[in-house]
């Protein structure tokens, strides 16, 4: 029992951790009385799941290296699923305080304007005007992008092409 | 005192004598039979890079003409082992280089190789030969052109699923117009497309050539090509199928393919359009291994093309095969050997189920000759692993992944526990395992007391306690490699058995609750295991009852490694020191 203060002090440490595990504060579990387990919870996405009755299941969380698929064939498939999708180029889309992502083809679009009311319907917000100096004026989101080098860029300065 | 045999008697009686096991075992009767048996070892296989030292191999096997080495734990596959964490080819390059210079082969996994190693095995033995990496890294194509330049009788290269560094298709003009042995060449892992008209004239100029595997960059009409000026291949690996259909590019391939009269293995098939399955119809009566692991085909054409592979013993394939198409599999191949089926979405949020336990039931029903399965599947149930443990004793490597993390029996909604005992019990030669799906302690009970040959086992999302472990340690005679993640126990058990830990190659347990305070004592209590524990976070910042993130221990007569990065944490074998790092700067 001396272990539950241990694992209160580890909250801080593991609340920074991106890793998948069995909840720390955890007892050991008896097996019969519980013919489902909770997912293991990641602390970033904290998806709630009761585990025992699931209707509908909700997105569940990437857990590291599950299944146990080796990243040479996982690159190859993905790459093979975009090119199967009709050509589709699918990126994921991500709004602060959305509980999950959502996924866009933006072949589906021919220019910035286009995809920005996509993305506002989607989430349900406004972006505002998109002006060449100043970026996005009149609301309190900003669409931005991660690029190949991974820095985070503003949508909309780059040429469509 | 009894007779003793000439050594030169014994010598002889040796040759004939392969298997390292056997040899292993013929070293321990008595100190002239260890030293003739060192004298005349050829082949050298070390399944633990660090078990011992690179010297101390060298100097006991001086006749050493081939050596495989492996490094990384396997679940480094899965991406559980940061970079950085170990396993150097160099050390090894080295000594060999210096002791051993008639080496003739080398064979490598999950290590790290650098361009230098490669240059090093190019210039150090002369009557080099075969060069195989298995999911290595660390070098690039630069390092490939040196052994192209170098190694005149070059026999076997072949770049199995490695990370390489493509700096271009350049290293293939680096083989010399005057070399002609090459047997089997293996590119697939390479993305950038070598100059066709250099493969042409190698392939041309290599009678031996029975195995080919293309990249993807490779084409069609390369592809056509090659074949015509290599009908002897027992192996092909093709490029990418994803050309527009164009009917004289069929009708090509189709004559091209009909004239490999000796074409035993397929594989490759990247982005295969449907319509050019039937250009390898002509092939598959004489197919024993077909890889459409990579064939994003539907079921029908699937089956299209399996119902004439009467002779396949191995096939691998993805789950878009569906129940239909396994069940079509057992009717027509009866031959089959070994069965895997890949999940077509790796992602769990994007799995839908075409395929269900019932696809592997048929072939265990209609295969007789099954031994070995890799099956994923989203469930599974206790009746299906029943009926396989039933109809295929003869199973020596079952592995089921259950992709659900604790999904029980969707019919009974209880753990898979009967399942895998009826498996560990029916199928007593069964040497390899991995399970899956909601299981208690039970389960594993069950499987340390029946499963007295199993080498390798692999568990992930189980159990409930310490028995766990417990059970699986006091069991298992024959366990020598043990793997775990995410299963809620830790120390007691471990250091109930610590002993067991000497007689097994390594252990592997990432996610679970090991403490660090007890790989303290493990590592102190024995002397002859390195018990690593791989953690982001100096463990001796942290109360000694936290867990640690994931510990590999293994043994070893080398002593601690010199080569460890700053996440890994060996236990120093004298309290007084505690923990160090013990890295060369």
């Amino acid at each position: 029992m001396e272990k539950v203060g241990v694992y209160d002090e580890l909250d801080n440490l593991k609340a920074t951790e991106l890793r998948l595990g069995l909840p720390g504060t955890e007892e050991t579990v008896s097996c019969g009385k519980s013919n489902k387990r909770a997912l293991p919870n990641n602390t970033e996405k904290e998806i709630e799941s009761t585990g025992k009755t699931e209707t509908a299941s909700p997105p569940k969380a990437q857990i590291v290296g599950w299944p146990p698929v080796r990243s040479y064939r996982k690159n190859n498939i993905q790459t093979k699923k975009n090119e199967s999708e009709g050509q589709g180029n699918y990126v994921k889309v991500s709004m602060d305080g959305a509980p999950y992502l959502r996924k866009i083809d933006l072949t589906m679009y021919k220019q910035y304007p286009e995809l920005m009311k996509s993305l506002e319907n989607m989430f349900k917000f406004s972006v505002g005007e998109y002006f060449e100096r100043e970026g996005y004026k009149g609301s309190d989101f900003v669409p931005t992008y991660e690029d190949k080098d991974g820095d985070w860029m503003l949508v909309g300065d780059v040429p469509w092409e | 005192m009894g007779l003793r045999l000439p050594s030169k008697v014994l010598e002889h009686i040796l040759s004939f004598i392969d298997s390292n096991e056997d040899r292993n075992s013929v070293s321990l009767v008595c100190k002239s039979w260890f030293e003739t048996e060192r004298k005349t070892r050829k082949r050298v296989f070390v399944g633990n890079c660090y078990a011992v030292s690179p010297a101390a191999v060298a100097k006991r096997f001086p006749e050493m003409r081939s050596l495989t080495l492996k490094g990384k734990p396997h679940f480094a596959d899965y991406n559980l082992v940061p970079d950085g964490w170990g396993g150097y080819a160099w050390p090894w390059i080295e000594a060999m280089a210096a002791k051993c210079p008639s080496l003739e082969e080398i064979r490598l996994k999950r290590m790290v190789v650098t361009d230098e190693c490669l240059e090093k095995i190019a210039a150090s033995f002369k009557d080099f030969e075969v060069l195989v990496l298995t999911s290595c890294e660390g070098f690039s194509t630069d390092g490939i052109a040196a052994i192209a330049a170098t190694c005149r009788n070059l026999r076997v290269l072949e770049l199995r699923e490695c990370i390489v560094e493509d700096l271009g298709g350049d290293w293939l003009s680096y083989f010399p117009e005057t070399s002609t042995s090459l047997v089997s060449l293996d590119f697939s892992c390479l993305d950038s497309e070598v100059k066709i008209s250099d493969l042409e004239r190698l392939v041309s100029r290599s009678p031996n050539l029975k195995s080919l595997k293309l990249n993807p960059a490779v084409t069609l009409d390369g592809l056509v090509s090659l074949l015509r000026r290599a009908p002897q291949l027992t192996e092909l690996g093709t490029g990418s199928f994803a050309a527009q259909l164009k009917p004289e590019a069929f009708s090509k391939l189709s004559e091209a393919f009909s004239n490999c009269k000796q074409l035993q293995s397929l594989s490759g098939l990247w982005d295969v359009l449907p319509e050019y399955l039937p250009a390898l119809y002509s092939v598959c009566p004489g197919l024993t291994s077909l890889n459409l692991s990579y064939a994003t085909v539907r079921m029908p054409d699937l089956v299209e093309l399996l119902r004439r592979c009467s002779k396949l013993q191995k096939l691998w394939v993805m789950d878009l095969i569906e129940d239909k198409g396994l069940e079509a599999v057992a009717s027509y191949c009866k031959e089959l050997q070994e069965l895997r089926v890949f999940p077509s979405a790796p992602d769990l949020d994007e799995a839908n189920i075409p395929l269900t336990e019932q696809g592997l039931v048929f072939v265990s029903k209609g295969c007789r000759k099954l031994e070995s399965v890799l099956y994923f599947c989203v469930q599974f149930t206790n009746a299906a692993l029943l009926t396989i443990a039933r109809k295929r004793p003869n199973l020596k490597c079952f592995r089921l992944c259950v992709i659900e993390p604790f999904a029980p029996d969707y019919k009974t909604n209880e753990p898979l526990d009967k399942g895998f005992k009826a498996i560990a019990e029916g199928c007593k030669d069964l040497r390899r395992l991995s399970v899956s799906g909601l299981l208690s302690d039970k389960a594993f009970k069950y499987i340390g007391k029946h499963a007295k040959k199993v080498r390798m086992l692999s568990i992930a999302f189980a159990g409930d306690s310490d028995l766990m472990l417990h059970h699986l340690l006091s069991g298992c005679e024959s366990l020598k490699k043990l793997e775990i993640r995410d299963c809620p126990f830790g120390d007691t058990a471990l250091l109930e058995h610590a002993a067991k830990l000497e007689t097994m190659r390594s252990l592997w347990m990432s996610s679970c609750f090991v403490s660090f305070g007890a790989c303290k004592i493990l590592s102190q209590k024995m002397p002859r295991l390195n018990v690593e524990v791989i953690d982001e976070h100096p463990p001796e910042t942290r109360p000694e009852s936290s867990p640690v993130e994931r510990i590999y221990i293994y043994r070893t007569v080398a002593g601690p490694r010199m080569d460890t990065p700053e996440f890994v944490w060996t236990i120093h074998k004298n309290p007084e020191i505690g923990v160090s790092h013990l890295a060369i700067k």
